[in-house]
C-alpha cells in the first residue's frame, strides 16, 4: 500500500548550482551560439576554398537569396501550398485515425480492423503510394492529400488508440459512473484522458506528413507540375541555382522548429498543466 | 445543505435491498450469497478481508456488475445500469479529471449528471468544497493536492450530485494514518449535515466501528456476510462499547480457519 505524505507541491525545489560555466547561460543563447558558430565555419569554408558556388552556397548568399524570394513572394506562395496541401492531408488522416481509434475502442471488430490495416498499411512508405495516386488522381494536389492522409492516419490512429487503452479503470468508473456514454465520453473523457498519446501521434504524423509532401512535391516538380517547396527546390536545380536550393532547406528547417515551438506551447497549456507530462 | 436532505439523521426505512447476491466473475464466485438492508440516512460498513468480495459487493450496489442470483433493490425497484443517483468514491488518488480544476471537476459533473450550468452550478460546487474543506483548492488542478485533499474533492463532486446513496470504495485505504483519522472525522460531520446515505468498504476495524451504524463482516471462501453487527452506539472510540465491539469483529475477522489459510498463503 503506497503511504501518501501531504506536501506542499506548490513550493519550488531550490535549484541545485551549476558548475559548468556554459551551462549558466540561458539556453537559447547557447543554442544561437552553436548556430554562428556553424554558420561561421561554413562562410569559412565558402569562402576560402574558392569552392564553386554552383555546388554549395554560402550562409550570405543563401541569407540574400531568402530575403528576394520572401519579398518577391516565391517562398511565401510555395510555402503557403506545402502547408496547404499537408494540414488537409493531416487533417483528414487525424480524423480517421482518430475514428480507427474510437471504433477500436467500442468494439472488438473495429480493433482487429485497426490492427490488420496497421499491420498492413503501416510499413508502406506513402511515397511509395504516390504512382498509384497519380494513376487515381493525376498530377493533382489531391494526389498528394491522398498519400499524406495515408502517412498521417496511422501515427494518429496507433498513439490515440494506446492513450486510451491506457486510461485507468477509475477514471473510466467515473465517467460511467456520471451516465456518460459514446461520443460524449470519448470527447469530455477519453480524449483529454490520452492527450499525451494524442499529441505524440499528431507530432509523429506531422514529421511523416513532411516528408511525404516534400517528396511528392519533388517528383511532380520533375513531373512539371507546379506548387510547393518541394517544386520550389527542384525549380532552383533546373537553373543550378544552389543558393535557391540550400534557401528551401532553411525554410523547411525553421518551418519544423516553429511546428515544434507550437507543439511544446500547447502541451504546455494541456497536459503539463494537468501534471499528464513534466 | 441545499440539495441534500437535510434532518436530524433518523435511520429510516430500507433503501437497498440485497437478497441472496451471488456476483460470478472471470470464471469464480465473487460473492456467494449476501442479504443485507441498508437503512435510509445510515452509514453502512462493509468490512473482510482481501477477495472477500466486499468490492464486488459494493460495485454491484453501484451497478458496474452484475449479480447473477438474488437481487438488489434501491427503493423496492431493482438496480440498473451504474448512474449518478449511486455515486462512487474510489481508494485511487487519481479518481478526479486532472484537466478540470477541483471547482472544475464538480461543476462539470453537475453539468453532465444534473444538468446544472452556468453560475448555479459553480455556486453549488463551492458550497460542496466548503462542506468538505477544501474550498481554497478551488482553482488548483488535481495533480497540485496532497492525496487527503484529492479524496476531499472526490466526496465533493459525489455529493455534489444529491445521490440516493454514496457509496465509498477504502476512500482512505491509501492516506497517511493522521490524514486518515482527520477524514472520518470530517465523514461523520459530512454525514451530520447532509444525512446522506453511505456504504463504505474498509479493511480497518476501528473505522468500522468508528463510522459504521451497521457493519457487514464478510468471510472469504465462501465469500458472504457472516454478520451484520449493530455499531450504532459506539461513537467514542474511548467507550468500552466501541472496544467490546471492536474485539468482536475481530473474533469474526481472526479465526482458525482464516488464520490456516494465512499459513498457507504464507507457504504458498
Amino acid at each position: 500500500m503506497t503511504q501518501f505524505v501531504a506536501t506542499d507541491t506548490d513550493a519550488p525545489m531550490p535549484e541545485p548550482r551549476i558548475r559548468d560555466p556554459w551551462l549558466r547561460l540561458p539556453t537559447a543563447l547557447r543554442y544561437a551560439i552553436v548556430l554562428v558558430v556553424l554558420l561561421a565555419l561554413w562562410q569559412a569554408y565558402v569562402t576560402f576554398s574558392h569552392v564553386s558556388n554552383l555546388l554549395v552556397g554560402s550562409p550570405l548568399d543563401v541569407a540574400r537569396q531568402l530575403g528576394a524570394d520572401v519579398a518577391n513572394g516565391k517562398i511565401p506562395a510555395a510555402t503557403l501550398h506545402t502547408l496547404q496541401t499537408l494540414l488537409t492531408g493531416l487533417a483528414i488522416g487525424a480524423l480517421i485515425g482518430f475514428a480507427l481509434a474510437s471504433l477500436a475502442v467500442f468494439s472488438s471488430i473495429g480493433r482487429d480492423l485497426l490492427a490488420v490495416l496497421t499491420a498492413v498499411l503501416n510499413p508502406l512508405p506513402a511515397i511509395a503510394i504516390l504512382p498509384l495516386a497519380i494513376i487515381w488522381f493525376g498530377l493533382s494536389d489531391r494526389s498528394i492529400i491522398f498519400i499524406v492522409t495515408l502517412a498521417t492516419i496511422w501515427p494518429v490512429a496507433i498513439n490515440t488508440d494506446t492513450g486510451f487503452r491506457t486510461i485507468s479503470a477509475t477514471t473510466q468508473m467515473v465517467a460511467k459512473n456520471l451516465g456518460l456514454r459514446g461520443p460524449r465520453l470519448v470527447i469530455d473523457v477519453l480524449l483529454p484522458a490520452a492527450m499525451p498519446y494524442i499529441l505524440t501521434g499528431l507530432k509523429t504524423a506531422w514529421a511523416f506528413g513532411w516528408r511525404t509532401v516534400v517528396a511528392a512535391e519533388l517528383v511532380f516538380g520533375v513531373a512539371g507540375s507546379q506548387g510547393g517547396l518541394g517544386w520550389y527546390i527542384n525549380t532552383a536545380r533546373y537553373y543550378l541555382q544552389t543558393s535557391q536550393i540550400f534557401a528551401g532547406l532553411v525554410v523547411i528547417s525553421v518551418l519544423g522548429i516553429v511546428v515544434e515551438a507550437i507543439f511544446s506551447a500547447i502541451e504546455a497549456r494541456t497536459v503539463v498543466r494537468w501534471g499528464m507530462k513534466r | 445543505m441545499r440539495g441534500v436532505s437535510a434532518g436530524p439523521p433518523a435511520l429510516g426505512e430500507p433503501l437497498v435491498t440485497g437478497t441472496g447476491v451471488a456476483i460470478a466473475y472471470d470464471g469464480f464466485r465473487a460473492v456467494e450469497s449476501a442479504d443485507f438492508v441498508v437503512r435510509r440516512g445510515e452509514k453502512f460498513v462493509l468490512i473482510g478481508p482481501s477477495g472477500c468480495g466486499k468490492t464486488t459487493l459494493l460495485k454491484a450496489i453501484a451497478g458496474f456488475l452484475t449479480p447473477s442470483q438474488g437481487t438488489i433493490t434501491l427503493d423496492g425497484k431493482p438496480i440498473g445500469e451504474t448512474g449518478p443517483d449511486r455515486t462512487v468514491v474510489f481508494q485511487d488518488f487519481d479518481q478526479l479529471f486532472p484537466w478540470w480544476t477541483v471547482l472544475g471537476n464538480v461543476v462539470y459533473a453537475l453539468g453532465v449528471a444534473k444538468g446544472v450550468h452556468g453560475s448555479a452550478a459553480r455556486d453549488r460546487a463551492r458550497a460542496m468544497l466548503a462542506l468538505v474543506g477544501i474550498e481554497r483548492a478551488a482553482d488548483k488542478y488535481p495533480h497540485q493536492l496532497s492525496g487527503g485533499m484529492k479524496q476531499r474533492g472526490a466526496i465533493a463532486r459525489a455529493l455534489a450530485l444529491e445521490p440516493r446513496i454514496l457509496l465509498m470504495d477504502e476512500p482512505f485505504g491509501a492516506l497517511d494514518a493522521i490524514t486518515r483519522s482527520q477524514l472520518q472525522l470530517d465523514l461523520n460531520r459530512i454525514w451530520r449535515q447532509t444525512g446522506v446515505t453511505i456504504v463504505l468498504v474498509t479493511h480497518s476495524i476501528q473505522e468500522a466501528v468508528f463510522l459504521g451504524h451497521h457493519v457487514a463482516v464478510m468471510s472469504n471462501s465462501p465469500a458472504r456476510i457472516v454478520e451484520i453487527v449493530d455499531t450504532s452506539a459506539a461513537d467514542d472510540m474511548d467507550s468500552p462499547e466501541f472496544v467490546r465491539l471492536s474485539h468482536h469483529l475481530r473474533s469474526l475477522l481472526i479465526t482458525p480457519e482464516s488464520e490456516a489459510r494465512a499459513l498457507q498463503g504464507a507457504v504458498e
